[in-house]
């Protein structure tokens, strides 16, 4: 059946997919978003900081006799000491002068009063400049004073560095706890369709039930349809089978009209020749009938082989049951049916599939003994679960052993036996249904011996 | 014996009725499972034959009513299913055996005595005859106070006999209802049978006399 349907990918990959993937966005935004702010917050102090020394610095500048003097307080390089050392640079411009510091310092327009910052580079290392400026107002003098910190980033790429490994540490954590999550939820989420799945796996082969178990909403529409088809399924299985049962009720009770009132005939008519012709019908009425009953049990037993309905049961308890039943055959022969072997087998098959297989041997025996015989059944354990049926018949005879088993073959000595054919045929079909074989045989001392073993 | 039939159709019924009289047993019929309800609780019956498609229900209704009207007389189903789980549930709900349309009488008959037997003590059907008491349903036969146990054929052949005392019955019938039809026998066949017979009921007061072109007749006395 597997082989039919047509698999587009897995709700369960497809779910977990979809999970993962969204924990791995989610982590990768999570460690960008929690790096830039931490840059950020990290730039900022670095800023204050600058800043707080370019403003320290400038308010340290005085005129004096028509001259800028600038006296550093201790401070404001001081206060920029990092962890890493990084280097500091600075340059004071009069107007467009370099008073002091270093030239290769970019120079940066400042607006009056604002602390501006920038990025650039000296002699090739990065580093953050702050830049303020002031006008001076002395007498006869009228400049702008611009000074400029600049600090190189090495401690803050540090920190820097250990907060985005931090970050990306969290990052994932969080992604493979999300991982974990999603198989969790994604299997929350099949649990029910795979309860279901088994449930109506696990069914019997004749169990057309609706499906009964509590259902997730979203399955309810599945479930409903499915009911529904197992419903029709099952109204027109059992219409086929009342069909059949009718069918086969209105061919036997003519059938039986005609049979019993040719039975009762027989015992009044005198004459051989209607006698003969009496005897004639009932055979060709049991002949009749058998054929229907056993294209009947074979139809069954080919579509319930495909099915098989497994139930654990005990062979010699079958044997028994079925022996009880056929004894008042056998006592109209004074046959004895003798039941012998293991106490109890236990095996795991489908009981009417058995029931008929062996019946169906025992029958033959039955018919192919000659009267106050007896015919042995054997029910052994091991090596394989195994019914033996041996009769005191004529046995088979050697060049129809091979081809007995086949649809509607029936043996040379056969003639003037009621039979069908199809017997051996429904034994074997159901032993290898079981995974088993009918083997056929002679016993040395005459009479037929048929092995069933599953 | 006294049996029930319980059977709708009607030309199968009378069939069996006349069938079952030959064998000197009474049989009545009854063709609706309310009639049969009726004829049940009213006559005492050894033997219901139910068949299983009724005009007015299932006879496995029949059985579950009459299994639940504490009644014990045994009841064997005629069926023209042959499903073998359709013979399950007809076991299941208390019918005692069954048999597939068409029956064979004799096997029927077979099947009738071994439910009796198994059922033993609610039907008395031992036959006396001077001083030879046979009980078919046992298939025991006691003469001058020996008990003789008769195999099969030889307990049918005397029922057949020990019915009708005085009748001679001819060979051809005897084997026609002593073997079934795919037994090739020759009428001598009977021969073995009666020689068996007259053995056990030597000394008694029945004898079992050959009337030379006609047949067998038990005589008594």
């Amino acid at each position: 059946m597997a082989d039919a349907v047509q698999i587009s990918g897995s709700l369960r990959s497809r779910l977990t997919a979809t999970l993962i993937g969204g924990a791995a966005v989610l982590a990768v935004l999570l460690y960008l978003i929690a790096r830039t702010y931490a840059a950020q917050i990290a730039q900022q102090g670095q800023d204050n900081v600058l800043g707080a020394s370019v403003t320290s610095i400038l308010d340290a500048a005085v005129v004096r006799d028509g001259q800028v003097e600038v006296d550093f307080p201790y401070a404001a390089f001081s206060m920029l000491s990092t962890p890493a050392d990084d280097r500091i640079f600075y340059a004071i411009y009069q107007d467009d002068t370099l008073l002091s510091g270093y030239d290769t310092l970019p120079k940066a327009a400042a607006t009056p009063g604002d602390v501006s910052f920038d990025t650039g580079s000296v002699s090739g290392a990065p580093v953050r400049i702050a830049t303020a400026s002031r006008r001076m107002i002395g007498a006869e003098l009228r400049t702008d004073i611009t000074v400029s910190v600049a600090q190189t980033q090495d401690s803050l790429s540090g920190t820097l560095t250990e907060i985005g490994r931090n970050v990306a540490l969290f990052g994932a954590g969080f992604f493979l706890l999300a991982v974990a999550l999603s198989f969790w939820a994604t299997s929350a989420t099949i649990g029910p369709l795979q309860r279901l799945t088994r449930s109506v796996m696990q069914r019997g082969p004749q169990d057309l039930s609706p499906v009964s178990r509590p259902v997730p909403s979203e399955m309810v529409p599945l479930v409903s349809s499915l009911n529904s088809l197992m419903g029709r399924l099952d109204h027109s299985l059992r219409q086929s089978e009342d069909f059949i049962a009718e069918a086969a009720h209105r061919v036997r009770t003519p059938l039986t009209t005609v049979r019993s009132y040719a039975e009762t005939t027989l015992q009044r008519v005198d004459k051989e020749e209607n006698r003969q012709a009496l005897r004639s019908m009932v055979r060709a009425i049991d002949e009749s009938s058998r054929a229907a009953g056993q294209l009947l049990d074979h139809a069954m037993i080919t579509f319930r082989a495909d099915h098989l309905d497994r139930q654990p049961l005990d062979l010699v308890d079958l044997v028994q049951d079925l022996v009880q039943g056929l004894t008042p055959v056998a006592d109209m022969k004074d046959i004895t049916l003798r039941v012998h072997g293991d106490a109890v087998v236990p095996y795991a098959g489908d009981a009417i599939l058995l029931q008929n297989a062996v019946r169906n041997l025992i029958d033959n025996a039955l018919k192919y003994s000659p009267g106050d015989g007896a015919i042995d059944i054997t029910v052994k354990a091991g090596p394989t679960p195994t019914i033996d049926v041996r009769d005191e018949g004529p046995g088979f005879p050697q060049a129809d052993m091979a081809r007995l088993p086949t649809r509607f073959a029936r043996g040379s000595n056969a003639a003037g036996i009621i039979g069908s054919g199809l017997g051996l045929t429904i034994a074997q079909d159901v032993a290898v249904a079981h995974g088993g074989r009918l083997v056929l045989g002679n016993d040395p001392k005459g009479g037929a011996c048929v092995s069933l073993s599953l | 014996m006294k049996f029930l039939l319980i059977e709708d159709n009607l030309d199968l019924a009378q069939a069996v009725m006349t069938r079952m009289k030959i064998d000197g047993h009474i049989i009545d019929h009854a063709e609706k499972i309310e009639d049969a309800i009726a004829f049940s609780e009213t006559g005492e019956y050894d033997l219901i034959l139910l068949d299983i498609m009724l005009p007015d229900g299932d006879g496995r209704d029949f059985l579950r009513r009459h299994r639940a009207g504490k009644k014990d007389t045994p009841v064997i189903v005629l069926t023209a299913r042959s499903q073998v789980s359709d013979r399950i549930s007809i076991l299941d709900l208390g019918a005692d055996d069954y048999v597939t349309k068409p029956f064979d009488h004799a096997e029927l008959q077979a099947r009738c005595r071994a439910v009796l037997r198994r059922n033993a003590g609610s039907a008395q059907t031992v036959m006396q005859l001077g001083d030879v008491a046979f009980d078919p349903v046992a298939g025991q036969l006691t003469v001058r106070g020996r008990d003789v146990s008769l195999r099969n054929k030889e307990l049918r052949l005397l029922e057949i006999l020990i019915n009708a005392p005085g009748q001679i019955f001819p060979k051809q019938k005897l084997v026609d209802r002593l073997f079934s039809y795919d037994d090739d026998v020759s009428e001598n066949a009977i021969e073995v049978y009666i020689a068996r017979l007259r053995k056990h009921l030597g000394g008694s007061e029945v004898s079992i006399t050959t009337h030379r072109g006609l047949g067998y007749r038990l005589d008594h006395g």
